[in-house]
């Protein structure tokens, strides 16, 4: 049990109030229950395994005033009970103060305007944003998740997506925080018989930041695209976390995460696909590749593939490198000289995240963060 | 042959080119004189040195030359980096054209277009003048205006790869074009297509190396002259029928 400190105290002062107005019902309870966890195992350490390379002491250690929150009534959604708070101690700390809202798509709608979840923190402030998202049997939608928080802020935020039977849900998460706010997400997710989930999570911004996400499928014929960019400069950090859980059989799962580091960043995957025993005739692709750009700039990366079934299709993959030799070669004998060459290889390897993108407007706004981290004139790579 | 550097229509002398790769010597010694309006073919079997010569012309630095000059409009060539040889016009089409996930087709050639033309002191173009540009170019191909959206040779099949490299080759209006064996992989359709891509660029202004093991595309872009290549030197010379001859005798004689 870690001491309690003057912020764990703050926080429950926080709780009681949210509670307080927000009425005593079972939503209560389990913000209390969630409370006490994060009580007794306090923020991760670079102890636990999952956090060997992302320390959080400077989150651990700074004082933010809780806001933003509210309560639903006394309603608690069913989804909340199974929300995995005890992932870690954010989880616990987001269930605890959560602002929680949630968005249902109707069975059989197709909607096309995205639907947007935007959250963002001051100075100083914890924002604990938790988002439930139902998408109904037949459903199609489509989720603009943006965080764009300022200086020293902190978001601590949760989204809960349940995609039904042959619903199908395309979900574009952009981390663009100040390069001194703190970030901590977690995406839980799971398919229904024939659902179809396909993700982007692009990361930009945080001085410290981490996303975890996890697929599960729960039933067969669902497939899942769980991609992602992380585009670090100066001393950010950024880790992800993913578990894909092909629980059931015949299920399909492909994974392509990017990472450009420069200056002294420092990047984590951690990408675990779970073949379990039952489940049979799964296809399951992964792969990380990172770019490099300079000497002190460092990954970790660890994909791992556990499988407990022989009939299935398995591959997996992770590279960390420089620009390839042969495609630089290539610039140069049309005449690019060597800067903008290399910058718009390391543009190339980020745009094929960004591609995927199917909004313009969101695309267009990356294209341009995107150019803005490259080592270019303004104006010279664009279209 | 006579070497002779007065000539005032001289666009290329490789004189005496020693020049290898991890320490071992390829070349040994050619000697190649282009002038402008002229389509030379080198031929020869593998390992006789063809992609080494395209490859030290164009400046790849895994390359090093051991002897000899290289002099390109009656400059050093060897001392230009691989770029400035490129604005300067000289041009490869590469054997294996690379593939550049995430760069468009059309970004990447208005951006080359662009430096070259900041280089020359022409006009530089903005998206939308290039485009016209580039479709003008496309025909000389017969590519379709959808490949200018897609990234670089992602994707593409063998014979789009080199029609994409002659496209290239149109938009950038080389002084001196190495064509490095341009026709393998291709079938008989695709050929045609870039031969008579090739044949439309040519003119009097330009020179054209057409590095290539089989005489096949020699039916479709008739050379001025060829020379055959063979362990690192030029072993013999001469007219169109030189291409003939080994196509019956082979490469043993």
């Amino acid at each position: 049990m870690t001491a309690q400190t003057a912020k764990q105290i703050h926080y429950a002062k926080a709780l009681e109030a949210l509670i307080h107005t927000a009425g005593a019902g079972e939503l209560a309870e389990l913000r209390r229950a969630a409370f006490r966890y994060f009580n007794e195992t306090g923020y991760p350490s670079v102890r636990d395994e999952d956090w060997k390379y992302t320390n959080v002491a400077e989150i651990a250690k700074s004082e933010f005033n809780a806001v933003g929150l509210r309560g639903i009534d006394d309603l608690v959604h069913p989804e909340l009970n199974e929300f995995n708070y005890k992932r870690n101690g954010f989880t616990a700390l987001n269930l605890a103060l959560a602002d929680i809202s949630k968005r249902t798509i109707p069975a059989n709608q197709m909607i096309a305007e995205p639907i947007k979840i935007r959250a963002s923190a001051v100075d100083a402030a914890m924002h604990a944003p938790h988002y439930i998202f139902v998408a109904e049997p037949g459903s199609e939608s489509t989720i603009l998740e943006i965080y764009e928080s300022e200086a020293r802020s902190f978001v601590n935020s949760a989204l809960q997506i349940i995609v039904g039977d042959n619903a199908c849900v395309t979900h574009y998460r952009v981390q663009k925080d100040s390069a001194e706010a703190f970030h901590y997400g977690v995406t839980e997710v799971t398919l229904g018989p024939h659902a179809r989930y396909d993700a982007t999570n692009i990361t930009l911004g945080g001085a410290i930041s981490r996303h975890d996400i996890d697929v599960k499928f729960t039933a067969e014929g669902g497939e899942t695209w769980v991609d992602g960019l992380y585009m670090l400069n100066g001393s950010q950090h950024h880790d992800t976390h993913s578990l894909i859980d092909h629980a059931v059989p015949n299920c399909t799962s492909h994974q392509t995460y990017k990472g450009v580091l420069n200056d002294k960043s420092r990047g984590v995957f951690n990408g675990k696909v779970l073949v379990r025993e039952d489940a049979h005739g799964t296809d399951a692709q992964q792969s990380n590749k990172n770019l490099l750009l300079s000497n002190e700039a460092r990954v970790d990366t660890k994909p791992q593939l556990e499988i407990f079934n022989d009939d299935v299709k398995c591959s997996h993959g992770a590279t960390v490198g420089q620009l390839e030799e042969e495609e630089l070669f290539y610039l140069l004998t049309r005449g690019l000289p060597e800067n903008l060459a290399k910058n718009l290889l390391t543009y190339g390897f980020a745009e094929a995240i960004i591609q995927k993108i199917g909004l313009d407007e969101i695309k267009a706004d990356l294209d341009e963060a995107v150019l803005n981290r490259l080592d270019v004139k303004h104006g010279s790579l664009r279209i | 042959m006579v070497l002779c550097g007065e000539k005032k229509n001289m666009l290329l002398e490789v004189k005496e080119l020693h020049a290898g790769i991890d320490g071992k010597e390829i070349l040994k010694g050619l000697s190649l004189q282009v002038e402008r309006g002229e389509v030379h073919a080198i031929m020869g079997p593998n390992g006789s040195g063809k992609s080494t010569l395209s490859k030290v012309l164009a400046g790849h630095p895994s390359y090093e030359v051991i002897s000899g000059k290289v002099l390109y409009e009656g400059k050093n060539l060897l001392e230009l980096e691989p770029d400035e040889r490129a604005r300067e016009g000289v041009f490869m089409a590469f054997q294996y054209p690379v593939e550049v996930p995430g760069v468009s087709n059309s970004q990447f050639l208005r951006l080359a277009y662009n430096e070259k033309m900041k280089h020359t002191g022409g006009e530089e173009l903005d998206p939308l003048e290039f485009n016209d540009y580039l479709k003008e170019k496309a025909k000389v191909v017969d590519m379709d205006p959808q490949f200018f959206k897609r990234s670089v040779n992602e994707g593409f099949s063998g014979g789009e790869k080199k029609r994409n490299e002659i496209l290239q080759m149109a938009v950038l209006e080389p002084k001196l074009a190495i064509l490095d064996e341009t026709d393998s992989g291709l079938d008989i359709d695709a050929l045609r297509i870039v031969a008579e891509g090739v044949n439309k660029l040519r003119n009097e202004n330009n020179g054209i190396i057409l590095v290539t093991h089989y005489q096949r595309l020699l039916n479709f872009i008739v050379p001025d002259v060829v020379h055959v290549l063979a362990n690192g030197r030029i072993v013999k010379e001469g007219g169109k029928e030189l291409a003939l001859e080994l196509e019956e005798k082979g490469y043993d004689w």
